[in-house]
């Protein structure tokens, strides 16, 4: 469709006028005229929801929110259009099959080889092994080898040594959804694990002996521990309301040694208006500080992103200080359990802080684990119910850890970003369906590409330039201060307003020392070459040479410094005041170079925040930096184009 | 750029022809100009009840008046303060963090000094139009709005040595009332009349500036630390008396304090801070000229609280600290 304008969700003033095309993957609005053919890509999988709203003079306006939370506003000229294109667009975003998404037509011409390698990259045997099973305590277990047991877990499993199969198969039977008690992490240091399930189905008096044994046998798989934790996830409440269904949680008079405690963490539905309500507040035109604080509070969203912290920390004090076990449940043990365990592992073992650490602690406590990404993130039309953003909690904590401890992890914001646009994007294979039961019938490593392989490739993009394995941050345990400590919680507006470049540094303190890492790098292998000249001449010749010069000296020539420069912005709408002043807009010209084209090579083109706006000090007036220019940021999903601009995630 | 106090207009409309000709001079032919005037529109016309008031448009027809009401004395007092008790309450829940700190107002005050200065730079910047700043005495507000924006501006305003120098000419020598205003600060039980923490406003805004372009500052936040802790109690008499007359003269012989001759009988903080030990400690590793405009994001979401200093005495910085080190390690190239 033609003469279609993106607008700027703040300032009509920024509009774009193009061509609007609709793929069988995508949404595509290029723009019209310039040399840079900027370009907005949107696959049919991002997208959230599509507002059709009321003709103004101007058009039919079309809003397209997206779930990695960009927003699109399209004016369509013609109304039967702009019906037709959110018709189309309602069953894009909807496929009701897993062939119509995109990671089965998606190509990065790699041959079957690399394919296989790039899912073998992640291999949770290596990891239990890493761990130290098998051992005295610990055993893979067999028993769910044809999902036999329970069809959300894997057909590997960790258990306790003394679990025999028959306490394996009987404790399925009294937890909710079959699924038992199993190994998520083991702690080598003092044999202390953490162990996640579902809730058993004890309703107000159900026993199970089996149950009751493998809780047993838990503890005694760490021998100084005499006693257990049983932490429940959910608000009291609700654990006490589900015993009215036959469900509920653990009696401490029936189990023997075990100590129980409930952290509540909110259920999936508050969890979804939470967003909602936060995404609500991001949406505002310009907001006052107190529209935003207080709207930000009424979403709760720190608070649940708190509570899951500080479930993550109870557990990691348990097995770190007390050199305890711990068993995690809530319901059904696939959402809330696998965002804490994931978070006290991440505390706890220095190895899920690298990147690769990382993608083997998703891979294990949410894919391997039965995590079900289809309901949960919409790969497939299905009940809006399900929807929630659990694993987007996981990655905030992930987050916020990061500003905490900034020398601690191996990988940076982007890493974090982009996985969270690959979970929604279907263009990998790793996070369809709701189990690896389902995955493997639908034979997903033979058919699509794994994430990992590709991120992998591209870690250059993705490493913190401030890790250092010998960093005393980067050993052991991470103890984040507790309270007070809710001031420690900050909006992340690198991922909730990702696409609103205005919003953010508009240089990346990141990529900038990332790229003098690099050179200081290179010219200390310089260095070294030129210095083992050096000793062969002076061997040869026994001439006194002058002294090189120093390393410093050189890595102050870099010139990187120069490199920022170039990087003007625009102020934001300060004043309405000013808008109806009689213009004095010099006559240099308008937008050709708000660059899309990144000039220095040492500046990542992988994320748009070093782009948009950076026109030069042209006196344009009046412009508001909180526009994405043309929301051209987008990533770039194809990986066979190769246009400068349009490749924001470097696919 | 120019500052003044509040024109005497009065109830009576007094006119100026000295004042309107001053003005007069700065514009040429045909050229406007802009008056931003740090009270709201009701608070300057009231202001001719006592004396005082605003520049009426057909005595100065080729200026054009703005008004951004900036928060002041008492009550700018009363926000810090009740920031600095939020921060210390170790008994709020996180479901209601925000809505107490909302309720302190403190960045509300943050957002709109960053948005006049702004806007005062727009008009310079973009406008190319001169700006006259004034509240009612210009030795608050006024100075909050030209020192900002001038450090939106000028880049070398931005360097470690152009900073010290606008705190000397739009701060201290322009007349700001240090004594009085940075007297007890937030855990005062007095509740001094004259107090108010405009020149911490003015550092958090410089913080948020930073935040914002983390290579356009030659300094760090480890200098606007230095400069609030001497702006209200200090081994050197920068920072001392209320003017240049009251740290030149001293004060009428008879009043309590009799502090005179500031230069010969103090040493100066400028002078401690530019030594080459202490000079590293405040610089900013990642600093590289920016010789362009730095236009600042007053969203909400863009300015946030100065954990460094509101809770630099309540958690450790250790692990901020040494994220800082490695950064110096890094540009260093060890």
């Amino acid at each position: 469709v033609e003469n279609v304008r993106l607008l700027d969700r703040l300032s009509s003033r920024k509009a774009a006028l193009g061509t609007l095309y609709l793929t069988a993957t995508h949404v595509i609005f290029v723009e019209n005229g310039s040399e840079t053919r900027k370009e907005t890509w949107v696959l049919h999988s991002q997208i959230s929801s599509i507002e059709k709203q009321a003709t103004t003079a101007t058009g039919c306006p079309l809003l397209i929110r997206c779930k990695n939370f960009q927003v699109i506003q399209l004016v369509i000229p013609q109304e039967r259009d702009c019906h037709d294109i959110y018709i189309s667009l309602i069953r894009l975003a909807r496929p009701v099959k897993y062939e119509e998404l995109y990671c089965f037509s998606f190509n990065p011409k790699l041959d079957k080889e690399e394919r296989e390698q790039g899912w073998k990259l992640v291999d949770l045997s290596e990891e239990y092994n890493r761990m130290g099973i098998p051992n005295n305590y610990w055993q893979i277990s067999d028993v769910n080898r044809d999902y036999g047991v329970c069809d959300s877990y894997p057909t590997e499993v960790y258990v306790p040594k003394s679990a025999t199969a028959h306490i394996i198969v009987g404790s399925s039977k009294f937890r909710s959804r079959r699924r038992f008690p199993a190994l998520s992490y083991f702690c080598k240091d003092n044999n202390a694990s953490i162990c996640r399930s579902s809730q058993p189905l004890s309703g107000f008096s159900a026993r199970c002996l089996e149950d009751e044994q493998m809780l047993q046998a838990i503890r005694k798989a760490n021998p100084r521990g005499d006693f257990i934790y049983v932490v429940d996830t959910r608000p009291k409440l609700n654990a006490i309301a589900n015993r009215a269904a036959g469900k509920g949680y653990e009696n401490e008079d029936n189990y023997s040694n075990i100590k129980f405690q409930f952290i509540g963490i909110e259920n999936i539905h508050v969890m979804r208006n939470s967003l909602q309500k936060m995404l609500e507040v991001c949406e505002l035109k310009s907001p006052s500080m107190s529209d935003f604080l207080w709207g930000l509070e009424n979403s709760g969203w720190l608070k649940h992103i708190k509570a899951i912290m500080d479930a993550g920390i109870f557990i990691a004090k348990a097995v770190a200080e007390e050199g305890v076990s711990v068993l995690v449940h809530c319901s059904d043990g696939w959402d809330r359990t696998a965002q804490v365990c994931s978070v006290a592992s991440l505390l706890l073992d220095p190895y899920y802080r690298t990147m690769k650490g990382f993608m083997v602690l998703i891979e294990k406590d949410w894919v391997s684990f039965g995590h079900k990404f289809n309901h949960r993130y919409g790969n497939l039309d299905g009940d809006p119910k399900e929807i929630s953003p659990v694993i987007d909690q996981f990655i905030e904590c992930v987050w916020q850890l990061m500003e905490q401890f900034p020398c601690a992890f191996e990988f940076n914001e982007r890493f974090l970003i982009h996985i969270q646009h690959h979970i929604y994007s279907c263009q990998f294979g790793n996070f369809l369906c709701n189990s690896q039961k389902e995955r493997r019938e639908l034979k997903i490593q033979e058919r699509t590409y794994s994430l990992w392989a590709h991120l992998w490739k591209n870690r250059a993009d993705y490493l913190n330039p401030l890790y250092r394995s010998d960093h005393s941050q980067t050993q052991g345990t991470l103890r984040p201060q507790m309270a007070p400590c809710n001031f420690l919680y900050k909006f992340w507006s690198g991922m909730y307003n990702r696409f609103e470049k205005g919003l953010h540094p508009r240089q990346s303190v990141t990529d900038y020392l990332m790229a003098v890492k690099e050179e200081t790098q290179q010219l200390e292998e310089e260095l070294e070459i030129l210095q083992e000249r050096l000793a062969n001449l002076q061997k040869s010749q026994l001439d006194d040479d002058k002294d090189k010069s120093k390393q410093q000296d050189q890595s102050k020539q870099l010139g990187l410094s120069n490199s920022s420069n170039s990087l003007a912005n625009t102020p934001q709408e300060y004043s309405s005041d000013l808008k109806s002043f009689p213009s004095r807009s010099p006559s240099q010209g308008d937008e050709e170079d708000s660059a899309l084209i990144l000039t220095q090579d040492n500046l990542k083109s992988s994320d748009p925040d070093l782009s948009a706006n950076s026109d030069q000090e042209s006196g344009v007036e009046d412009l508001s930096c909180r526009s994405p220019s043309g929301g051209g940021c987008l990533p770039s999903e194809d990986s066979g184009k190769d246009s400068d601009e349009a490749v924001f995630l470097a696919v | 750029m120019l500052r003044s106090s509040q024109p005497l207009t009065g109830a009576n409309r007094k006119r100026c022809r000295e004042d309107e000709m001053l003005l007069g001079m700065v514009l040429d032919e045909g050229e406007r100009g802009f008056i931003i005037d740090t009270r709201s529109a009701q608070a300057a016309k009231q202001a001719r009840m006592t004396g005082g008031g605003t520049e009426p448009k057909s005595s100065y027809p080729q200026w054009r008046r703005l008004h951004r009401p900036l928060e002041r004395g008492r009550p700018l007092q009363e926000s810090f303060i009740k920031l600095v008790e939020a921060c210390n309450d170790t008994s709020i829940n996180m479901d209601r963090w925000l809505s107490r700190l909302e309720s302190c107002r403190w960045l509300n005050h943050v957002k709109a000094a960053l948005s006049t200065a702004c806007l005062a730079a727009q008009c310079m910047d973009r406008e190319e139009a001169s700006v006259l700043v004034h509240g009612a005495e210009g030795t608050d507000t006024t100075l909050l709005v030209t020192a900002l924006a001038q450090v939106i501006l000028d880049p070398s305003c931005r360097t470690l040595a152009g900073f010290q120098g606008l705190l000397e000419r739009e701060w201290i020598e322009a007349g700001h009332p240090f004594h009085l205003r940075c007297a007890r600060s937030a855990y005062s039980h007095a509740r001094l009349k004259q107090e108010a923490p405009l020149f911490l406003l003015f550092l958090d805004c410089v913080w948020q500036l930073s935040r914002q372009f983390p290579f356009s500052l030659e300094f760090g936040e480890h200098l606007l630390l230095t400069l609030f802790d001497n702006a209200y109690a200090s081994a050197y008499g920068t920072f001392l008396c209320n003017n240049e007359k009251e740290r030149r003269v001293g004060r009428e012989a008879g009043t309590a304090l009799c502090l005179c001759k500031v230069k010969e009988s103090t040493h100066s903080l400028w002078a401690w801070l530019n030594q080459p030990g202490e000079k590293k400690k405040h610089l900013n590793p990642l600093y590289s000229h920016n010789a362009l405009v730095i236009w600042p994001s007053v969203e909400p979401q863009s300015i946030q609280l100065w954990q460094g200093l509101f809770f630099r005495w309540i958690r450790s910085s250790q692990y901020l600290d040494e994220a800082w080190a490695e950064v110096q390690r890094l540009v260093e190239g060890d």
